[in-house]
């Protein structure tokens, strides 16, 4: 009741105002009410507790090989979800990898965020002859099919965790700036912020309290639907052998190592995908309760 | 609509030029040095520069870049340091082979996601609606080189219907419509049509759930018009975008199915880049990125004027 009143007196005061504190916390109201979502985030919270508290839970040393207990089936006794090519227990390396496997999902889509929504701001406020250089630049990598530019960056600058992410940023900031460029431009049109500027205020007081507040939340309904692209992406590039290197468990490496092994041990070459496809899944179902919760229409 | 055309094809020109300065950027922020494939082990200072010079890499770079762009320009996109042949013939076949796996598999998902996405846009809101949601939502999060793996486990080693990787006879004498050929391409078709047959069955079922919703479609249904009719009408509405998925995807396919092509060993472009990344083969890998990116950018260029031709409100933007 009291932040409809509220919000009713902002738009008395000042037209379109960015979004409120009030807003977030609906946001936060409806997400919780989702059990799509609370499902999801669920999931994602108990594998990212796996991959804290790793060394605690899995059953054996994922790197221990060994030649006399290589490709046992699922279900083996003291080895639950069988071994590998090289008689490494799948399920503590299943749990291993929720470690990198997150980390090369995850890190790429913050930073390009920071970055893609920096540079988005920028040339969006800026204008003129800034906007063109930055938006021009953007332009090209955004003509880049974005499997082809990750796999080419990681191709010539070779397998590692840093290059991996690195090119993965490439691939995420030039649609991220956009979103950030089209919505400044709009802001920065509005009369408000006119007003704002007219009665003194610092293009880092505008940015700050108007361009910035409004541009977050568009941003991050996009980003956290690139979460579940890039988690795939990234194991897709470690599965080509141009992401993270042996022996580290990964799972887009563990998919690539059991792949040789279809004829003997099918199930086990199946496992890595799954973490890879649920972990995907849950992101993407995330985002769009996400999305469907700053929906104010609804 | 001609000055439409002419403004985004002006567009386009620095956009190529771009793409065309990233791709020569790209030899010189590989790792090591370009030349360690070409020269021998522990060859002499006197020898390295004399191989240097051949190669033009004494010059600056905007020189180098100037020269190399002037090749490309008359299709000379130098000789493979692998096996010494044409870049160009080696990319052009890539491209064939990925191009009508890439169709192949958009004309999949565009039949399967439109028919999905139409049943699913005239069921909005019920439990159908939830479900084909559901399936294009997993659509789009599969790692769709796994779902690759797995049908080659299903249908290839289990119930042994299908042949596993490859592409049979054809791979040397070019695509031909018989049995052989078209049963090597039914596996990474599928796993390939995942994709854009999720994206289209999405964009479907908002699309007309939508102009359903929208005032001109009672009116229609208000005059007496049969549904069938109706259908039309909303179809009408729902084409373009699709059609504009459609192109987008097929040209991210192009760039994008490097992984399904390593699950299924097909000769294709990804496949060739593959190869030549870990042959370090930098001008095949040179050529086919460029050969690719140009390629995406001229379906963008075709995508945009074929949509502002059915929908005139693009024009004015």
């Amino acid at each position: 009741m009291s932040s409809v009143a509220s919000a009713k007196a902002d738009i008395a005061v000042v037209g379109r105002r960015p979004p409120s504190r009030s807003f977030w916390n609906n946001v936060g109201r409806r997400l919780l009410r989702d059990p799509v979502t609370m499902f999801c985030a669920a999931l994602i919270l108990a594998i990212v507790l796996a991959a804290i508290f790793a060394p605690h839970i899995a059953p054996s040393d994922p790197y221990r090989t060994s030649m006399a207990r290589r490709l046992l089936p699922v279900g083996s006794p003291g080895y639950l979800l069988g071994t590998d090519e090289l008689g490494r227990d799948i399920l503590s390396r299943l749990i291993y990898g929720t470690r990198l496997s997150l980390i090369m999902g995850m890190s790429p889509v913050v930073i390009a965020t920071l970055v893609g929504g920096i540079l988005g701001v920028v040339a969006g406020y800026a204008g003129g002859l800034k906007n063109m250089i930055i938006m021009r630049v953007i332009d090209v990598f955004y003509a880049f099919p974005s499997v082809l530019l990750a796999v080419a960056l990681a191709g010539v600058l070779g397998a590692g965790l840093g290059n991996t992410i690195f090119s993965l940023v490439l691939v995420f900031v030039p649609s991220l700036a956009r979103v950030a460029e089209s919505i400044t431009i709009q802001i920065r049109g509005q009369d408000y912020v006119e007003a704002a500027l007219a009665t003194g205020a610092s293009d880092w007081r505008v940015v700050r309290d108007h361009v910035i507040p409004n541009v977050t939340g568009p941003i991050i309904s996009y980003a956290s639907s690139l979460i579940s692209v890039s988690i795939v992406l990234a194991s897709g590039l470690s599965f080509l052998g141009l992401g993270i290197t042996p022996p580290e468990p990964e799972w887009g490496l563990m998919l690539n190592a059991l792949r040789q092994a279809i004829y003997v041990a099918p199930l086990n070459a199946v496992l890595p995908g799954i973490m890879i496809f649920v972990t995907s899944m849950c992101f993407n179902l995330m985002s769009e309760g996400l999305r469907a919760a700053m929906d104010v229409k609804q | 609509m001609f000055i439409y055309t002419l403004r985004r094809i002006l567009y386009t020109i620095p956009i190529a030029i771009g793409v065309s300065i990233v791709c020569f950027a790209l030899i010189h922020i590989s790792a090591g040095d370009p030349l360690s494939s070409v020269l021998p082990e522990g060859a002499s200072p006197e020898m390295i520069a004399q191989v240097r010079e051949a190669y033009g890499f004494d010059q600056p770079l905007v020189v180098q870049y100037l020269r190399w762009l002037a090749l490309v320009v008359q299709g000379d996109f130098g000789v493979s340091i692998v096996n010494r042949r044409p870049v160009l013939g080696e990319v052009m076949a890539a491209v064939a082979n990925t191009l009508i796996l890439g169709s192949v598999a958009v004309l999949l998902g565009f039949i399967v996601g439109t028919a999905l996405g139409i049943l699913a846009g005239y069921t909005a809101g019920t439990g159908k609606d939830k479900v084909v949601t559901a399936v294009a939502i997993s659509g789009v999060s599969i790692p769709h080189y796994w779902l690759g793996i797995v049908l080659v486990i299903v249908f290839a080693v289990n119930l042994n219907l299908l042949p596993a990787t490859g592409m049979g006879g054809s791979a040397s004498n070019g695509f031909s419509f018989d049995w052989d050929s078209i049963s090597y391409m039914i596996l990474p078709a599928v796993t390939l049509a995942v994709i854009p047959g999720s994206i289209i069955a999405r964009s479907v079922r908002g699309t007309v759930a939508d102009v359903r919703k929208q005032e001109f479609v009672q009116t229609l249904a208000a005059k007496g018009l049969s549904r069938g009719r109706i259908f039309v009408h909303v179809m009408r509405n729902a084409l373009p975008s699709v059609l504009a998925i459609m192109g987008l995807q097929l040209a991210q396919l192009l760039g994008g199915s490097i992984l399904v092509e390593t699950v299924f060993a097909w000769p294709g472009t990804g496949f060739l880049l593959n190869n030549a990344i870990f042959s370090r083969d930098l001008p095949i890998l040179q050529g086919t990125i460029l050969t690719l990116a140009l390629i995406f950018v001229a379906v963008n260029l075709v995508v945009d004027i074929v949509q502002a031709m059915f929908d005139p409100r693009i024009k004015r933007a």
